[in-house]
């Protein structure tokens, strides 16, 4: 409250910041994750870092705890240039990072954890566990917690992992406390833990830098805010002086610059209709149709269950209820092999973990999902199987040397082709596209967009997962928002805006209360 | 054109496989005469064999340590069937030794399949267990040659065409995988799961199932072999071809099987196993001591696997290049 009120006489910040980066610029091939960022970061205060996936908060955690390093710009703590050259340099300059999943190591005891890297050395150059343990105690219990500092990692909450890592970070004497969506996985109870380490953290005149996407906990915690949007900082200030609405026009208020190659389709009649889909842990109670000829988006935050309740419909997991028809007749998918056979089909989002086999030739890859169809007399047709394979590949203008080649001899927008190629060639009716784009270059985004409107023309229905907004407002005819695993609401994209979205799936636009748990 | 065979490693293993066996010849003319390569070729045929039946396990990412054991326990069965019953017929014996390596080749395959215990686990158990098992038969006692019938023991030696009946049934072997691979979905379906399980999961494979049917078919392929040998060498008892499993493995990762999976071709494991069958059968013509030889077949075999990894990692930097552009 002194701070702000020192803000209102119009008098700088009390304390000079401690961490200064400077325009931080960060390109991957293709991709500009950070254009120019400046990043302050003060002592005793908290800053919450905002943004839409994608928007290059990870990218700039990644340069603070060393495991990126930025193509341009400088970082300085307090007022000496430093460069952060491996995670162990960063750590040793005083920057820690709680990552949102704990990168710990599970099998070892809290103490082993917490000095992982740094052991304490008595006698004979030996590992002093003795002193190790006090310490740690010490460390814990300076943070109120009862955690028996002998127990082993995996018998903790996630809660009390959180807190290991801050004592990790509290051992080196850190002077930057990076979280990076620490309460992503707590409940209720757990969180308000947290807030109280956050807390004891600004009175230790530490500098935490809090990244999160949900604004009740950025107007609890927070100082300072800064907001990030497409690589670049769309603005900053004090808490205090802000709003919600402000902060969503901030994180979303991009001029719509991109022409997306829409165009309008006859819709048809329901092809794919998902009543009372239920998952243990993922979603519950989804209930949603796509019609012949309409992209159907799906916006949500990461985590919102989009990918698992797709996996779920394409058959790789099963769900607990529900019923799944198509053309107004309940099928069973109880594997991928049957959703396809059905004419349903799902091209996942990590490519090379998901979509293609690297070690096999271009065409096998195309053709796996189709093999069934090629071999009538059980042996495979390999000329009907080349054709089909070259038939996909030239309407997808795949650049290859050869289509005998391996997979891994092709760049990354070519096998994201490879991808689509080999399911389009089992002739699906609906396709489900999760990111279809996500980390291809402009031009390619260009023309996958344009192949989805081919899409939907020859008759198919295509359901897109999206995380970014000017796609979903630009391709679909219809978005669905997820938010914790519950579909909330499916609105024309003609009655909606990239704020309304954000806020609907952030969940701001309903009082937060109980059903957060 | 020669370039881009040299980069082939089949050929390359091919040349060396050659060069190596003129070298011999440059100094006992007598190593090329065509009756020893034959003699080179059929003593190598059960190694080919085995070599085959551990690459379609390898290429799905799991490994069959229970091959010799397999084969051991199936040559006891078949060997105890015939001296009980000399009158049954070859065929008989044969389709024994098919169905019997067949039921333990499904024994490993259902634990690595249903329960998802990992292959080397659950086959370095079984190879134990079925090595135990034909003590439990015999007692421990051998089987000789005067207590087989004599049809038993000539069907893989007699000659067609200048070459012995087990000759033909590896080059037969061969031909059928050279099919299998090329032309099946099946074949094509062992390359997927083990390139990328998660893919071909997504593609609609059943990764469990393949790998199932992948020891299915090793262990048909040792049953076979466990018939074999013992007609071979006239003789069955707890030991035999023990420790063979390390040389088939050996003779997979020289002619380029990946062990990690998903990589390999029928010409490099035929090339893999038939190079270790030049090396044991040149180390004697050479007059090198028996007690190097152990320690030469070694070394070559580290050699191959240096090599081996060496060619892997070209593959690993391709696919952290392509990753990097992705994120």
């Amino acid at each position: 409250m002194q701070k702000q009120d020192a803000d209102s006489y119009g008098l700088p910040t009390v304390a000079e910041p401690v961490l200064r980066m400077r325009g931080i610029g960060k390109k991957f091939p293709g991709v500009i994750a950070l254009a120019d960022v400046d990043l302050e970061l003060v002592p005793g205060e908290v800053t919450a870092l905002v943004g839409e996936n994608g928007a290059g908060k990870s990218t700039l955690v990644k340069i603070l705890c060393g495991i990126y390093q930025p193509d341009s710009g400088v970082i300085e703590l307090a007022g000496r240039e430093i460069t952060l050259a491996s995670a162990e340099q960063a750590m040793a300059q005083g920057v820690s990072v709680i990552h949102q999943e704990t990168v710990l190591f599970d099998d070892l005891s809290v103490t082993e954890n917490i000095f992982m890297g740094q052991q304490i050395k008595g006698r004979f150059n030996c590992l002093d566990w003795r002193a190790m343990h006090k310490r740690a105690a010490a460390l814990l219990s300076s943070l109120e917690s009862d955690i028996d500092p002998g127990s082993k990692l995996k018998e903790l909450g996630i809660a009390q992992k959180h807190m290991v890592a801050i004592a990790r970070a509290l051992s080196v004497d850190s002077k930057i406390v990076v979280m990076d969506e620490p309460t992503a996985a707590l409940s209720y109870k757990e969180i308000e833990e947290l807030y109280e380490i956050v807390e004891k953290l600004k009175s230790e005149n530490k500098a935490v830098l809090f990244i999160s996407h949900k604004f009740e906990e950025i107007f609890r915690i927070a100082d300072t805010y800064t907001v990030f949007r497409d690589g670049v900082v769309a603005g900053k200030g004090r808490v205090s002086k802000t709003n919600q609405n402000d902060l969503i026009a901030m994180m979303v208020g991009r001029t719509v610059n991109q022409i997306f190659p829409k165009e309008s389709v006859e819709i048809g009649n329901p092809v794919l209709t998902v009543q009372g889909f239920c998952h243990p842990t993922e979603f519950a109670d989804i209930e949603f149709s796509v019609n012949r000829g309409e992209i159907l988006g799906f916006y949500g935050l990461v985590g919102s269950g989009r990918s698992e309740l797709m996996q779920a419909i394409f058959g790789i997991s099963q769900p607990t209820g529900g019923r799944i028809l198509l053309d107004g007749a309940e099928i069973s998918i109880r594997s991928p092999g049957d959703a396809t056979g059905r004419g349903i089909v799902y091209v996942p989002e990590e490519r090379g973990r998901q979509g293609v086999v690297l070690a096999l030739p271009i065409f096998q890859n195309i053709t796996l999902p189709s093999l069934s169809g090629l071999s009538p007399k059980g042996f495979l047709d390999l000329a009907k199987e080349f054709e089909l394979a070259r038939s996909y590949a030239e309407r997808l203008q795949l650049k290859a040397a050869s289509l005998s080649h391996p997979v891994s001899t092709l760049s990354g927008g070519n096998q994201q082709k490879v991808v689509i190629a080999k399911w389009l060639a089992t002739e699906p009716r609906v396709i489900i596209l999760d990111e279809p784009t996500k980390g291809i270059d402009v031009g390619s985004k260009a023309a996958v967009h344009g192949f989805m409107t081919e899409l939907v023309k020859a008759g198919l229905s295509v359901i897109m997962i999206s995380s970014e907004l000017p796609e979903i407002l630009g391709m679909s005819d219809r978005v669905a928002v997820m938010r914790e695993g519950r579909l909330i609401e499916i609105v024309d994209r003609k009655n909606t805006d990239a704020e309304t979205l954000v806020r609907t799936a952030i969940g701001t636009s309903q009082p937060v209360g109980g059903e957060a748990a | 054109m020669i370039k881009a065979l040299l980069k082939n490693r089949d050929v390359v293993l091919g040349l060396i496989l050659v060069m190596m066996t003129l070298a011999i010849a440059a100094r006992f003319p007598g190593f090329i005469e065509l009756e020893n390569l034959r003699g080179i070729f059929t003593d190598t045929s059960i190694l080919i064999i085995l070599a085959l039946a551990q690459m379609i396990v390898l290429l799905t990412r799991c490994i069959d340590l229970s091959i010799a054991s397999n084969l051991a326990l199936t040559g006891m069965i078949v060997a105890m069937i015939n001296a009980s019953s000399p009158e049954l017929s070859i065929a008989v014996l044969v389709g024994v030794s098919l169905i019997v390596g067949f039921c333990l080749g499904a024994v490993n395959g259902l634990f690595v399949w249903l329960l998802g215990i990992p292959p080397i686990v659950v086959t370095l158990g079984t190879l134990a267990i079925y090595r135990g098992i034909i003590f439990l038969l015999t007692d421990g006692q051998w089987i000789n040659a005067h207590e087989m019938s004599p049809a038993f023991l000539q069907a893989p030696r007699n000659i067609i065409i200048g070459l012995p009946v087990l000759a033909w049934v590896a080059i037969g072997l061969v031909t059928a995988a050279a099919v299998f691979f090329g032309w099946s979905k099946l074949g094509r379906a062992l390359y997927a799961v083990g390139g990328n399980p998660v893919a071909a999961v997504y593609a609609g494979l059943d990764v469990g199932k393949t790998q199932f049917i992948a020891f299915c078919i090793s262990g048909m392929l040792s049953g076979l072999c466990g018939y074999l040998w013992v007609a071979r060498y006239a003789v069955a008892y707890v030991d035999i071809a023990r420790g063979f499993e390390l040389e088939v493995v050996a003779a997979c990762v020289i002619g380029g099987i990946s062990i990690a999976g998903g990589i390999g071709t029928i010409p490099g494991v035929v090339l893999g196993a038939l190079f270790l069958g030049v090396v044991k059968n040149a180390l004697p013509v050479i007059g090198i001591s028996p007690f190097w030889q152990l320690a030469i077949s070694g070394s070559v075999i580290i050699i191959a696997v240096v090599i081996n990894a060496r060619q892997e990692k070209t593959v690993g930097k391709l696919i952290l290049r392509s990753s990097h552009k992705a994120g």
